[in-house]
């Protein structure tokens, strides 16, 4: 089964390293995996797609926390969470195409229904962005094929996720937050669960 | 110069070279000895040494540099630190720090590096030993600037002892090394310790526990190195005694429970008393407290412990379900959880145990092996039947025990062990005795019939299973506590791994009883070989020179023994006199360690002792 890991890292040489050959060692197979800057100069976050055994997350979750490199890790569910993906698709397309330029004029109505832009336009090609979660994007890749288009190359990123709401506390503790420190005031449980993690979450995902 | 290094807020922080930053760090986190090979890209360490208060232990390998900090930190529980240059010299310590990482010991291993401007170049000597010792570390730092090292050196020490804790290696380039900054060794303070986010369990699973251990009828606790890591012997035997729990150990966890205490029942897992293993299989409940339920414990997983609940109490997450599913995690520092526990029970439970006075070490034998104290009938009413259960699965064990066949003039490595143990007991100097062991038949002997009554009495290398390990270990176990007899228990193939170290007991003076196991096998493999390729005893006759020979050319004297008679003055020859001495035990060389549980076989499937004579076939269960 998939699981989807979001981890807030230092932003230092090697940290990408250490989380890849972290899963290398247990042998899973990572995929997807994204990294990027965040609101923070000293963190980087990834987010992290791989497939695994149900009982194999919590273990993965424990073991990217040993690394001395991590400050948070965050497992998503789908409800929870807005789980985005960006793809580049080249399809061949136009004058020279199979059914000539009567094809573009239909990638176009695709890319139209699946809210996904034309990016490039060449002779021979034509290239769509898309956003969105990564079922949708397999879908129009899908319909391109069915429709008889050759596809030329496909570049996605791979997921990237954020809970919906705010950070937990225990986020911006990890992080070490100053804004956040009148939350904690001495006497709360540091580890006690924050209502962001125990409850399910009521927003339904809907797509843009 | 004048380093006052620990006293805090200096008014002006000195300026040193970054080869002196690295010993002035040291010293400030109480570093006295350090273990070490001297090479290109580390000599502006070396040549900065003279200024500081340091002893370095000029090493003869590598690897025995890092096994020598392993066993000075198994030995005194402080972080053991080794040095070695850039290339050939890192890659010589990898063995001994994956030793380190997978017994979950401190370490600080500093390496040289070639200049920062010529990294990635393959220049001379360079080798990419962060990219290396990534899976064997528990972190490692390559530094590049000398006002990075104060910092980096204390994160290492702080990372290395906290938590679960284990090996760290700090590279530093020689430019860093040479380069100049300010020293000021309290501003360079590690950011404070982050604990793990998932420590610390819930009220919840600790009432949990709770309940099940009022429900228990049979439960056994197992006792594992955490005990000794975490410093909760104490607690752990209080926890024992207070509700009658008997206790199985693991390699590593003996020495955290006294061996002859009537609730110990010693050693349990693949060569274990199969009546240990008995217990497990019938338990109702296993207390795992600071051990990884590790393959060599659990014996097949499928039929592992059927109808026990099982409660793990760890510090580290990811060890949680790992091998076994457990009922009830307790994740954190053992000494706090058990704590917190007790007082818990404290409130519930007012018929609490906690008066029984614990028996002197090296009690009687039985005492040592069994349950057959009274007083224990008599107190914990709840588990009487059980250790009885107990007891009667003993059955004819100590009948079958080598220990107590009559002598048939073979000497025996079992005679050996016990006979070391006897006259360490005999002389009073039990609680003073560190056994180093290698890794082999011997190492399993060991923990078979020494009887160790003292945490870090036994060093050995038990998740790794590192041969080579035993001369050096037991080099920084005497460094760390020279008061102490130390005994190296050594196969002859082990030994010849490492016995260049004897040139190193000699250059620093030491007194160090080295007892090699001579059977002519590498005997652990011929044991394998014998049960399970047709005794194809293919490479594991080895042949040896003249160890008292090999130890004279060093100035050590030594001696052979082949008969029991000579074992016990012998030994005490070597204790009570002033230097190091060798002593060849020529054993029976065809031996076999037992009982033994098969690859693959669950812990009640065990081939158990032969009921005459070791050397005839064996019975299955
Ligand atoms: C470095 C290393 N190489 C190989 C092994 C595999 N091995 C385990 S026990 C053993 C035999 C040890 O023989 P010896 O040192 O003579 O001790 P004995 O078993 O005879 O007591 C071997 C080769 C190992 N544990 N470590």
């Amino acid at each position: 089964m998939l699981h989807t890991f979001i981890a807030l890292v230092d932003n230092k040489p090697g940290v990408l390293t250490r989380v890849a050959s972290l899963f290398r060692r247990l042998n899973i197979n990572i995929v997807s995996l994204t990294v990027g800057e965040t609101e923070r100069e000293d963190v980087s976050r990834m987010t992290i797609v791989c497939d695994a055994p149900e009982n194999a997350a919590f273990r993965v979750r424990a073991s990217l926390y040993k690394l001395e490199t991590t400050r948070n890790v965050d497992e998503v569910g789908r409800s929870e969470a807005v789980v985005r993906e960006l793809c580049l698709i080249k399809v061949a397309a136009g004058p020279n195409a199979p059914h000539g330029l009567q094809s573009r004029t239909q990638v176009f109505e695709l890319a139209q229904v699946f809210r996904a832009r034309v990016v490039d336009l060449a002779p021979d090609s034509v290239m769509l962005e898309m956003t969105g979660s990564a079922s949708k994007i397999e879908g129009l890749i899908q319909v391109l094929r069915e429709s008889g288009y050759e596809i030329l190359e496909v570049s996605r990123t791979g997921r990237m996720a954020m809970r919906r709401g705010a950070h937990s506390s225990k986020v911006m503790k990890a992080l070490g937050s100053k804004a956040h420190q009148t939350v904690f005031d001495g006497n709360e449980d540091p580890d006690a669960l924050d209502p962001m993690d125990s409850l399910p979450n009521q927003f339904v995902e809907h797509e843009t | 110069m004048d380093l006052d290094v620990q006293h805090t807020a200096m008014p002006h922080p000195p300026t040193l070279t970054g080869a002196e930053i690295v010993w002035a760090t040291l010293a400030g986190e109480g570093v006295s000895t350090v273990f070490g090979y001297p090479g290109g890209a580390i000599l502006p360490i070396y040549d900065a040494l003279r200024k500081f208060p340091i002893h370095h232990v000029l090493v003869r390998h590598e690897q025995s540099a890092a096994h020598m900090a392993d066993g000075y930190a198994r030995a005194s529980g402080d972080v053991g630190v080794c040095m070695a240059t850039s290339g050939p010299g890192a890659t010589n310590l990898v063995t001994g720090i994956a030793t380190a990482m997978l017994d979950s010991i401190p370490l600080v291993a500093i390496t040289g590096q070639v200049a920062s401007k010529v990294l990635g170049s393959d220049a001379f000597q360079e080798v990419d030993i962060t990219g290396i010792t990534l899976p064997i570390t528990k972190h490692n730092f390559l530094v590049t600037r000398a006002e990075d090292i104060a910092c980096t050196v204390r994160e290492a020490f702080q990372i290395a002892r906290s938590g679960r804790p284990g090996p760290v290696l700090v590279d530093i380039t020689k430019d860093a090394q040479q380069a100049t900054a300010v020293f000021d060794f309290e501003m360079s303070k590690p950011r404070a310790y982050r604990p793990h986010p998932m420590l610390h369990s819930g009220l919840g699973d600790r009432n949990r526990a709770l309940e099940l251990i009022k429900q228990s009828r049979k439960p056994v606790i197992f006792a594992g190195h955490g005990i000794i890591q975490s410093g909760a012997e104490r607690e752990v035997l209080a926890f024992a005694e207070r509700h009658g729990i008997p206790v199985a150990t693991t390699l590593l966890g003996l020495g955290a429970f006294p061996a002859s205490h009537p609730l110990a029942l010693g050693m349990m897992g693949m060569h274990g008393e199969s009546w240990v293993n008995h217990a497990i299989q019938n338990a109702d409940l296993l207390l795992a407290f600071g051990m990884r339920f590790d393959d060599r414990v659990t014996g097949n997983l499928a039929h592992y412990a059927p109808n026990a609940k099982k409660i793990h109490i760890e510090i580290d997450p990811s060890e949680i379900n790992k091998n076994v599913k457990v009922d009830v995690a307790l994740i954190g520092d053992l000494k706090e959880v058990l704590k917190s526990l007790e007082s818990s029970l404290g409130k519930q439970d007012p018929t609490s145990l906690q008066d029984v006075g614990h028996p002197q070490s090296g009690g009687s034998k039985e005492g040592a092996r069994g349950l057959a104290t009274e007083t224990w009938d008599q107190t914990a009413d709840a588990t009487r039947a059980w250790r009885e259960e107990i007891r009667s699965l003993k059955g004819d064990a100590s009948v079958r025990d080598i220990i107590n066949l009559p002598d048939n003039g073979h000497l025996y490595a079992a005679h050996v062990i016990n006979d070391i143990w006897q006259e360490a007991k005999a002389a009073g100097r039990l609680a003073d005795t560190v056994i180093a062991t290698d890794v082999g038949q011997h190492q399993m002997w060991e923990a078979q019939y020494f009887k160790h009554e003292d945490t870090r009495s036994l060093i050995t290398s038990g998740g790794l299973g590192t041969m080579g390990f035993a001369l050096p270990a037991a080099i920084g176990a005497k460094m760390a506590g020279p008061d102490k007899d130390v005994w190296v228990i050594v196969g002859d193939g082990g030994f010849q791994m490492t016995a260049a170290e004897l040139s190193t007991i000699q250059q620093e003076k030491l007194h160090i009883n080295i007892a090699v196991i001579n059977n002519g096998f590498l005997g652990m493999v011929r044991q394998w070989q014998e049960a399970f390729y047709d005794k194809n005893y293919s490479n594991s006759p080895i042949l040896s020179p003249d160890f008292v020979k090999l130890a004279d050319a060093h100035g050590i004297p030594g001696t052979h023994v082949r008969e029991r008679k000579d074992v016990v003055p012998t030994v005490t020859r070597a204790r009570t006199g002033s230097e190091t001495f060798l002593i060849d035990f020529v054993v029976e060389k065809e031996d076999g360690v037992y009982p033994m549980i098969a690859p693959g076989s669950a812990l009640h499937e065990m081939v158990r002792r032969p009921t005459k004579d070791p050397l005839l076939e064996t019975s299955e269960d």
